[in-house]
């Protein structure tokens, strides 16, 4: 019982750490296309090591079956929303911020 | 204890995004930053579901996850092509 709490205890934790410097991420990097790079930490490791930590909380109940559908729905829709939302830039003509252009300073 | 410090990160992480939407230059900067205020607010309701014992709000986590893809679907399809109704078969740049 010791071993599950804190396995849920360092997986919560590290999962509240990746959100958050995923969020870091988005504020601080400089164009569209890397923030975009930035706000997928969050969906994938923050997301992921958050429901694992709740997972082992659960036990093997009914809970657990929804927690595992709320992961399978992360992993199934941000990418999609992702891919709409780069297809969407580019369509409309936004440029990515290239390094040979001299990158502008980065704004909090 | 261990899910009131999940619950600070996650509201943290939504006040970054937040910050993100407002000054984000680009309406896809502040789509981006919509939609990952969404996914995180799903992770939010989870955990403040164990936060009070009522694991019970697993289902309106999941609702929340299910609106939240069609609303950025439908958003972005609008600001690409300035119609929701539009096939999505010409490509091309929108002038």
């Amino acid at each position: 019982m010791m071993v599950v709490t804190v396995a849920s205890w360092l997986c919560l934790i590290g999962g509240g750490f990746f959100c958050v410097v995923g969020a870091l991420g988005m504020l601080r990097m400089p164009d569209f296309y890397t923030r975009m790079h930035a706000a997928s930490v969050v969906e994938t490791l923050g997301a992921g090591l958050i429901l694992l930590g709740l997972l082992l909380q659960a036990g093997l109940t009914l809970v657990a079956v929804k927690l595992l559908f709320i992961g399978v729905l992360i992993l199934v829709a941000s990418p999609t929303a992702t891919h709409a939302l780069a297809r969407a830039a580019v369509v409309r003509g936004l440029k990515p911020l290239l390094a040979d252009q001299g990158s502008p300073p980065s704004k909090p | 204890m261990m899910f009131g410090v999940a619950a600070v990160a996650l509201l943290v992480t939504i006040a970054l995004a937040l910050m993100r939407a407002a000054l984000g230059p680009t309406i896809f900067d502040r789509a981006q930053a919509a939609n990952t205020v969404g996914t995180v607010a799903m992770l939010l309701l989870a955990v403040l579901g164990f936060l009070n014992g009522r694991p019970e709000f697993l289902d309106l986590a999941l609702v929340y996850g299910l609106l939240n893809l069609i609303g950025t679907i439908a958003v972005l399809k609008f600001f690409r092509r300035g119609d929701l109704g539009d096939s999505g078969l010409a490509e091309g740049p929108v002038k």
